[in-house]
């Protein structure tokens, strides 16, 4: 009989020769015509520019940072809460086992919460948010005409 | 000489891979009938009768379609990345219970039950999180290869958001947990007994776990790393042909996966109210062998009565809300759904050890 992880291995082994033969058909069955054109980098038509390994933001390197923080502390959560509701455990202290168990997660999460609440007050967590650009145009009509004809159908929409 | 158990797990294997794909396939083919549903439209009804072919002849397509590698990506990593994600999609419906179990005789007096589930590991839960994570490799892999400025944006996008969404997910998974003391997913189901189901113990918990599940299948109003309209396909704007098709099958599996998960933790799975009564019934009626089996048929349609509603649920939302700006959705993961995430758990824990007691004396 096979064990538990034995069946899981089947099931990635089912799944790699399912993804080969999927691969495999399709590469029999298509056409395979390749032209320097066909081949460029798509960019909306035009010719791509350089390389892509371009600049991108660095708040996607903070986040990652501290992801790894509370993926660690859910690691470490998973078989905390498998013993904290056990009735046995919790029959042999009078309930204090259960109070002690969470107190002492409390004080564990506390100081991750901690951290994120630095990274929060800091301001690591705001993204940039897009800000609406007021196109500059030279026109002979003065800005603040346009100003008033506002002011003047904003009070006749309130007065409606 | 093979073992009797080893050909019989191996059949469900091969039966759940292939109830895998249909559903797959047919939710593409949902998805646009609900779409057309919700839009006042008709949807495809060329192919077939109610142009119920139109999967097939999809798939079809992708198989007869010409593949590009782009002559700048890196050629193994690009193919390795839709392979990876389709591998992890995939390799997710392994702990997954999809019924109560099966009885039938060996033998004089010899009866064999047989779980409807994969493999029933101690660790399920653990095991679908994990896989679920490793399913951001595949995004990852493949838009870095592409070595697209749209792909690269989209799989940073879609990295970004998947390892922010997971957090929360994973908190609110331990409030299930914490109520029922065990990682194994068949027992999580069978502590739903009836219509004693968790999502009435954890609202707030059902909350934040399907939110993190629309964000990890990124889904509508979360598909950033594919917002067609910024990024033109995002991480698979230079994939084709069946690669191209690894993707986009990988996120229906997913979607497949999740709400199979969410009716299993949240929803019962397999239970249903007065289930104890039918089961009575139908032992009474066709003997015990054949009334159990019948009562866990009934069980498993019921479960994928509650996998097809949120299947539905997915696509509605889609057609329902707006995308959010990449902003909003960090400030959703970060600033909203993690605190309450915590703040379930210490509720969660208060309520075990204060109210239980409390009402379990008051019911004496």
């Amino acid at each position: 009989m096979l064990s538990d992880f034995g069946v899981i291995f089947l099931f990635i082994i089912t799944a790699i020769a399912f993804i080969a033969v999927a691969l495999t058909i399709a590469r029999l069955v298509r056409p395979h015509r390749p032209n320097v054109e066909k081949l460029t980098t798509y960019e909306s038509g035009e010719d791509p520019l350089g390389n892509a390994n371009v600049q991108f933001n660095g708040r996607f390197y903070v986040i990652a940072l501290i992801f790894v923080l509370f993926e660690v502390e859910l690691v470490f959560l998973f078989p905390w809460a498998t013993v904290f509701g056990q009735a046995s455990l919790i029959a042999q202290t009078d309930g204090l086992w259960g109070w002690f168990a969470l107190a002492e997660m409390a004080i564990f999460v506390g100081i991750l919460a901690l951290g994120l609440v630095y990274a929060w007050a800091k301001g690591y967590l705001d993204w940039v948010r897009p800000q609406p650009k007021l196109p500059a145009v030279k026109s002979s009509v003065p800005a603040d005409l346009y100003g008033k004809v506002n002011k003047k159908y904003a009070q006749k929409t309130k007065s409606v | 000489m093979l073992e009797a158990g080893f050909i019989i797990k191996s059949l469900i294997i091969l039966a759940l891979f292939g109830l895998t794909l249909l559903i797959a396939t047919y939710s593409t083919y949902a998805e646009r009938k609900v779409a057309a549903f919700l839009q006042d439209r008709l949807g495809p009804n060329r192919a077939g009768p109610w142009g119920l072919l139109q999967p097939i002849a999809d798939a079809g397509k992708m198989f007869f379609k010409e593949d590009f590698i782009p002559s700048q990506a890196s050629k193994w990593l690009f193919i390795a990345g839709p392979c990876l994600s389709m591998l992890t999609a995939l390799m997710a419906t392994a702990v997954v219970p999809f019924g109560d179990s099966v009885k039938y005789t060996t033998g004089p007096n010899q009866i064999l039950t047989v779980p409807v589930q994969p493999i029933d590991v101690n660790i399920g839960v653990l095991y679908i999180f994990g896989v679920v994570s490793l399913g951001v490799y595949g995004l990852m892999i493949g838009g870095w290869a592409s070595n697209n400025k749209f792909s690269l944006l989209g799989a940073i996008r879609a990295a970004s958001q998947n390892i922010s969404y997971e957090i929360p997910m994973g908190l609110s998974m331990i409030a299930i947990l914490m109520m029922t003391g065990s990682l194994s997913m068949g027992e999580i189901v069978s502590q739903q007994h009836g219509g004693n189901w968790n999502i009435f113990y954890q609202p707030l918990g059902f909350i934040i776990f399907i939110t993190c599940a629309f964000a990890e299948c990124n889904r509508t109003p979360f598909d950033l790393p594919e917002c067609e309209t910024e990024l033109i396909g995002g991480y698979h704007t230079e994939y084709s042909s069946m690669k191209l098709g690894f993707y986009l099958f990988s996120e229906y599996i997913n979607m497949f996966v999740s709400s199979a998960v969410i009716s299993n933790l949240f929803f019962g799975g397999y239970n249903y109210p007065f289930m104890d009564s039918v089961h009575q019934f139908l032992t009474n009626n066709l003997g015990a062998i054949a009334g159990h089996n019948v009562a866990t048929l009934i069980g498993t349609v019921v479960l994928f009565g509650k996998i097809f509603f949120f299947i539905f649920f997915f696509m509605w939302v889609r057609w329902t809300l707006p995308r959010f700006r990449y902003d909003q959705l960090m400030n959703l993961g970060w600033k909203g759904l993690i605190p309450l995430a915590m703040l379930n758990i210490v509720l969660t824990g208060g309520a075990i050890l204060f109210l239980k007691p409390l009402i379990t004396a008051l019911l004496k």
